[in-house]
């Protein structure tokens, strides 16, 4: 049974004390009840309340674009955001990542028997505000139950469709020699604030996920310099080092950074000095990086820098020739290295 | 970050590789050893190798203790936490990816359903004893002689707070015994397995410890220069200038470039700390230079308590590695990773099938991972890009 | 030789434990291994436990020699053009 069940009289949830169990995916009175009451109230919009099994509406003329994610992110809180805000910001992102207008998601959750109703309440209103923000309406849904101990709390998947502006193609396969590389701030802030929750790593820093919705950026990135945009991507889990590979291989071309442009906060420096670990192979949820023509590199720095999420944006390197495709950079002493992919789980190292 | 950033910072970078192009003698080779594995690191995370001129050349050493842990030492502790289902295994990140016999890892063994915890200090690993009282928590303990003083508090912790379900499984090695033994080997003793030091890049942090004195047998008993090096790429540049006016002076001396951080006695309280917890094993076997005697650290009888090998009689069985991989020779710095057959083809960090290649301080899995070689570049991101696909797959 | 950075005591505990931060982050760490610490001072830091003090004076010193070296080889340098 769906989200849109049709009106009804809904019974009270038990916010405080009550938890998800079997039957709020039975198909049953409970489910019809927690839909409405957890999830309609907090969607709330003219299609959702149409109550039917899927969504319906107009589309302009143009190209559209699709994209899906799932988070099975632990711990389902952090400092910045939680694995709702995470889920929409998410998608919002990967639309956005085409240069597209992000326009409808859907959201199915795997939610664990014995979770607690108050948090999913906080998750469910996380995802309102993040759609709110992000100006995209969450449009259709489906609930499932699984017994305890075989889900970690709650899964969620979301999926997006949106419309990219005519002029418009970026795609990670279009870097060519000579273009520059932008990233849109600071690199890791992400990771290192979930870091900071796992057992073993405890440390106390003011430090928050910088997870946000970029389609606003992209918004003015595209007005400023259109066509001369090549690729658009956001290095999530496996930071800068597995992105950028993934595009020079796309591209086949070949990168090279420049270590002393990377924006790094202290505090991630810090971490990672600490624990052993490099920035560039650290999660982002709230970045992009940007591959453009030289002669537009400046100009969209500046519009970058002016808007909210780019405060920190930076020239960071440039796309070469290459015919191994390697992603190499300059180091702070005028050496150089290569930026491998990510090598299994990152370990904490001592020695 | 203070005291770090300065250490990395490119202009006087630029100075001192002038400096050293210009007062390496075109003449001759100068064959230096960095004998830490940190250094490793920082050499190949940095690209020191691009400044510097033709004729110096760095040898990787054995200090990494990761790499030297025999794989017998690692199969006893895997059997531990296999047979005992009250073990709670609590180990620093880097040895849970190690391949053991049937390159069996710590970390399958925790898939398969043992309890192994990853710790980033001794004190978790007191905690976790605290926290668990009906289970027996093992520390994994290994390291050289900067990381042994905390395992030493950590059973006077434990002997302290009457802690008694824990116990320390004690590898510890020793730097002096190990640089020993790197310099015994006769010159042309087997093919391809001979080795000419010039001199040595000195440990940072064990050298906090045990202090500059305790190389002196280095320039007395030897003839080989040492210059203890800090750790950040300016001290390397900077030692490695000041091992190149030693070689070009004639002389063999012991010098500390970290001054900011090592004197000539080192920390005496740690050292006192190490003397009451531990005694001199009569021998121990390192990977890559066999046996060697009075080169590792047991439990003394007063803390015997504490010993895992002895609560949970664990036995050692010598193992013998994965035929072809050259490990032993690398960490004697006889082998460069490149001359290893298995090297970017079925070893690589995702499939480890030696220590060089999982620690990141190896010299393997440094060569890989800062592509320090060119050959089978093409070959090996083949392999990764279909490794990654499967993996996100 | 192991990993191993300088971070900076910003709160004495007692006699045995400090707060020291690395660039914002601040982590509980031992200090049983290190005498006479005072906030302010910056210690060796390996696997949560201090290994010594760190010598600003000497740190100084360091990367002036460091420096001089580079002003040395420089005009070293710009001298050789010459000839």
């Amino acid at each position: 049974m769906n989200f849109q069940a049709g009106r009804r009289q809904a019974r009270k949830l038990d916010l405080k004390n009550g938890r998800v169990e079997l039957t709020h995916g039975a198909g049953g009175r409970a489910m019809a009840d927690l839909i409405d009451l957890m999830f309609r109230r907090a969607f709330d919009n003219p299609l959702l309340n149409q109550g039917n099994d899927q969504a319906a509406f107009e589309v302009e003329a143009g190209r559209m674009v699709m994209s899906t994610d799932s988070f099975v992110i632990s711990p389902l809180f952090f400092p910045g955001g939680n694995i709702g805000s995470l889920a929409v910001h998410g998608t919002v992102n990967d639309l956005a990542m085409a240069g597209a207008q992000p326009l409808y998601l859907s959201t199915g959750f795997i939610l664990e028997e014995g979770l607690p109703l108050a948090q999913l309440a906080e998750i469910v209103d996380a995802m309102a505000a993040a759609a709110r923000q992000a100006g995209v309406l969450i449009v259709t849904g489906d609930t499932k139950v699984v017994e305890r101990g075989k889900g970690d709390g709650v899964f969620i998947n979301t999926a997006g469709v949106g419309r990219v502006p005519a002029g418009v193609t970026i795609s990670g396969d279009r870097a060519r020699p000579g273009h520059k590389i932008l990233v849109s701030g600071t690199i890791g802030d992400h990771g290192v604030a979930i870091m900071s929750l796992r057992k073993g790593l405890q440390f106390d820093t003011a430090l928050q996920s910088d997870c946000a919705s970029l389609n606003d950026l992209v918004a003015r990135m595209v007005e400023r310099a259109g066509g001369a945009i090549a690729v658009l991507r956001d290095p999530t889990r496996g930071g800068l080092a597995a992105t950028l590979n993934e595009i020079a291989d796309q591209s086949g071309t070949g990168i090279r950074l420049n270590e002393q442009s990377l924006p790094i906060r202290p505090e991630v420096r810090g971490a990672c000095e600490l624990l052993g670990l490099d920035p560039l192979n650290v999660a982002n949820e709230g970045k992009l990086i940007a591959i453009v023509e030289a002669q537009h590199a400046d100009a969209l720095l500046d519009t970058m820098r002016q808007h909210a999420n780019g405060r920190d944006a930076a020239i960071v390197g440039e796309v070469i020739d290459d015919p191994m495709h390697l992603v190499r950079m300059v180091t702070s002493i005028g050496g150089e290295r290569v930026i491998d992919w990510l090598h299994g789980e990152q370990l904490p190292r001592i020695c | 970050m203070k005291y770090i950033d300065e250490f990395r910072d490119g202009e006087r970078a630029r100075g001192l590789a002038r400096a050293l192009q210009a007062e390496a003698r075109p003449d001759r080779q100068y064959r230096l050893m960095e004998f830490c594995g940190g250094h490793t690191h920082a050499v190949f995370r940095y690209g020191i190798p691009d400044l510097l001129p033709d004729n110096i050349e760095l040898i990787h050493g054995p200090g990494c203790p990761v790499c030297v842990l025999p794989i017998g030492r690692l199969d006893m502790a895997i059997r531990l936490v296999c047979d005992h289902p009250e073990v709670i295994l609590a180990s620093y990140g880097d040895m849970l990816r190690v391949p053991g016999s049937k390159r069996r890892t710590l970390l399958q063994a925790r898939a398969d359903g043992a309890d192994v915890r990853m710790v980033y200090s001794v004190s978790d690993a007191l905690a976790l004893a605290r926290a668990n009282p009906q289970r027996q928590v093992v520390f994994f303990g290994i390291g050289f002689e900067t990381t042994t003083p905390p395992t030493a508090l950590g059973i006077l912790e434990a002997q302290r707070s009457g802690l008694d379900n824990f116990s320390v499984f004690c590898n510890h090695v020793l730097t002096p015994a190990a640089m020993k033994a790197i310099l015994n080997v006769p010159p042309g003793a087997q093919p391809g397995e001979t080795l000419e030091v010039d001199g040595f890049i000195g440990p940072s942090h064990v050298s906090v410890i045990i202090g500059s004195d305790a190389y002196s047998f280095c320039a007395g008993q030897y003839h080989k220069p040492v210059v203890i090096a800090g750790f950040e790429p300016l001290d390397v540049l900077q030692s490695i200038l000041m091992l190149v006016r030693q070689l070009n002076e004639g002389r063999a001396d012991i010098e500390n470039q970290y001054t900011r951080a090592v004197t000539p006695t080192g920390n005496r309280k740690a050292q006192a700390a190490v003397a009451e917890v531990f005694t001199l094993r009569p021998s121990f076997e390192w990977r890559g230079l066999g046996a060697i005697p009075e080169s590792a650290l047991g439990i003394s009888d007063a803390y015997k308590a504490y010993d895992a090998e002895q609560r949970f009689d664990m036995v050692y069985t010598a193992a013998a590695g994965t035929k072809g991989c050259e490990c032993p020779a690398v960490l004697r710095g006889a082998k460069k990773p490149t001359d290893c057959k298995l090297f970017a083809t079925t070893c690589t960090p995702e499939s480890p099938l030696g220590s060089c290649m999982v620690s990141d301080e190896g010299a393997c899995a440094a060569y890989f991972t800062y592509g320090r070689f060119r050959q089978d570049a093409e070959q090996r991101k083949a392999e990764q890009r279909a490794q990654h696909k499967a993996a996100r797959a | 030789m192991c990993l191993a950075i300088p971070v900076r005591i910003t709160e004495l505990l007692d006699d045995n434990r400090a707060l020291a931060s690395a660039g914002g982050i601040v982590r509980e760490i031992d200090t049983a291994l290190v005498d006479d610490l005072q906030v302010g001072d910056y210690v060796i830091l390996h696997v949560g436990y201090a290994l010594s003090k760190l010598n600003e004076a000497e740190a100084e010193k360091t990367l002036e020699a460091m420096a001089a070296i580079g002003a040395t080889s420089e005009a070293m340098e710009v001298s050789h053009e010459i000839h």
